[in-house]
């Protein structure tokens, strides 16, 4: 039968958040075939033949796929997934767009955001914000899973040799178009894929402030995020935003800094490494989790510890 | 326009959730429950339209057992019209809910449908995508701006690279993000009112939708305790820490 995995990407480029579904469908067994629906997209069918452990490629080039609109891709996924045991995409927020529509065009309960597989009919996902772990067993034949990047290592991005060949689209369903969209430019790495994330939290009290976390972002190569009080403030933009409704993170390294540890926070970086919090009050729950704690002053801390990372020529 | 909205009853956001010692759910007895928040950003919208004079009528809906009517009176007192209630065991699952929101659908004919972009409970992020695909209606999933225009609306979406606008014909299906709006709060004088207004109960048999699950939970546990860790006496020691122990820089 094998695993159906959708990809993800711009019509450049294959979303390194695809490559996490690759390395799920690998624990289901079975060949793995990639759907790549687009746009003027040869570049991502190329690059998803290459991904170590691709048998297949599926490559529906379209007009009206230019932009993943769900109207349009649900349609192909549902005409495609009776064929194989399992269809996957990453829980980002194309995925959580354009998989329950196509579940619901199957007549299939979707089991979204797993953390892991225990076999290929029983499935681990959080619920309540990962305060509790529930372990779920679906009964239906045709199986449409979401999967949390973070919980699955990235397949290798070369090494594979797959065929790809052709499918059709299903035109365009009229119902919706694409106006544009502003997506934030930045030097530095992906939140949801970055080794190592510097946060700021309320305690930032203005967003002219996160220059100080983007100096030491620049001096790691990390990457920028935020609470969601933050956020919330106008101090970040919502796409920095970590937590419950936010993105979930697990680099290497979290740096918390002004960040009390909100419940919803938690719920997005506890599965992280190593956590660092930098906050001045010591009682603030952030240092329940956090393996190394610095009580101080951010204001302080943060340009000492710019200082310290020059000095030690970590950059 | 009328307006349909989606509200679900939740453990309150607030409320730290404890498994259940026997490890077959959450514990839900002497909780307290809210509406989950993102469907309080529904009704919200839907009574701001109503207020701006396109919407002529908002109708709020819930599944869920019978204390879910609670959370339909908290709409009504925020400014929704009506209610409708569907009486369905705890835990049912995103299509079944889903079937039963096209079930009504079918009956009111409403011109949008406003739901939650997910549930704070099991976070599955489903329903309203499904609730389109059901309708062959089209979806704005995650949105944080809305402009209603002849004929259609243009939504703003919050996607992971930032914002996405799209436009959609009417009728259609919006699911809700954090920042649509500020939900107000009831006031007791509109909390008295609302317990005169019309809510209908009804059961999944009286809409014809076979709501049989599909998943069997197996079990339900804490997720891995992670302990406290030391304290740093300054910044140097913290970089020496994350270099030479941690190894993470």
């Amino acid at each position: 039968m094998g695993v159906l995995v959708i990809a993800e990407h711009d019509n450049a480029a294959l979303n390194a958040a695809t490559l996490h579904a690759v390395t799920a469908a690998q624990a289901l067994g079975g060949d793995i075939t990639v759907l790549v629906a687009g746009s003027g997209s040869g570049a991502v069918a190329d690059a998803a033949a290459k991904v170590a452990g691709v048998a297949n490629v599926l490559h529906a080039d379209d007009a009206a796929l230019a932009n993943g609109l769900a109207e349009n891709v649900a349609p192909v996924i549902a005409k495609l997934a009776p064929d194989y045991s399992h269809t996957l995409a990453t829980h980002t927020t194309f995925g959580r767009n354009v998989m329950p529509r196509a579940a619901a065009l199957l007549d299939v309960q979707q089991i979204s955001d797993i953390s892991e597989v225990v076999s290929p009919d029983t499935f681990v996902r959080p619920i309540y914000a990962g305060n509790a772990i529930a372990t779920v067993q679906t009964s239906d034949a045709v199986k449409l899973v979401t999967v949390r990047a973070t919980a699955f290592e990235a397949a290798a991005a070369e090494g594979g040799s797959a065929s790809v060949s052709a499918v059709e689209a299903a035109g365009d369903s009229g119902l919706s178009s694409f106006v544009g969209q502003a997506l934030s430019s930045s030097e530095r790495p992906e939140l949801t894929s970055a080794r190592i994330v510097i946060s700021g939290g309320r305690g930032m009290q203005s967003g002219d402030n996160f220059a100080l976390l983007e100096q030491i972002a620049d001096l790691l190569g990390a990457a920028v995020g935020a609470s969601r009080a933050a956020v919330d403030a106008g101090f970040a933009p919502n796409d920095y935003q970590v937590g419950q409704t936010g993105k979930v993170v697990a680099p290497d390294c979290y740096i918390a800094v002004g960040i009390s540890g909100a419940i919803q926070h938690l719920a997005g970086m506890k599965d992280s490494k190593v956590i660092v919090a930098i906050n001045k009050d010591e009682d603030a729950p952030i240092f329940q989790v956090a393996d190394y704690g610095l009580v101080a002053d951010l204001f302080q801390a943060v340009p000492a510890l710019a200082k310290e990372l020059k000095k030690q020529g970590t950059a | 326009m009328k307006v349909l909205v989606a509200v679900k009853r939740v453990i309150d956001y607030n409320v730290k959730v404890r498994v259940k010692a026997d490890n077959t759910g959450v514990e839900l007895a002497n909780v307290k429950m809210s509406m989950n928040p993102f469907d309080e950003i529904c009704v919200e919208e839907a009574v701001r339209m109503k207020e701006a004079g396109t919407a002529e009528e908002v109708v709020a809906v819930s599944i869920g057992v019978p204390q879910a009517q609670e959370t339909i009176r908290t709409a009504l007192a925020m400014g929704a019209d009506r209610g409708i209630h569907v009486e369905a065991e705890q835990g049912i699952e995103p299509l079944a809910v889903a079937k039963l929101f096209k079930a009504i659908v079918d009956k009111e004919q409403p011109g949008l449908v406003i739901l939650g972009k997910q549930a704070i409970d099991d976070d599955s992020s489903q329903t309203g995508q499904m609730l389109a695909a059901l309708l062959g209606w089209p979806q704005a999933t995650f949105v944080s701006k809305l402009e209603l225009a002849a004929g259609g609306l243009t939504a703003t979406r919050e996607v992971d690279g930032g914002l996405e606008t799209i436009k959609l014909a009417l009728p259609a299906i919006v699911t809700t993000d954090l920042r649509l709006n500020e939900p107000r709060y009831a006031t007791l004088p509109n909390i008295m009112k609302a317990k005169k207004k019309p809510l209908d109960s009804m059961s999944p048999a009286d809409l014809g939708v076979d709501v049989g699950a599909r998943l069997t939970v197996v079990k339900v546990e804490d997720p891995p305790a992670r302990d406290a860790g030391v304290k740093v006496a300054d910044v140097a020691e913290l970089v020496d820490k994350l270099k030479n122990e941690a190894k993470v820089i």
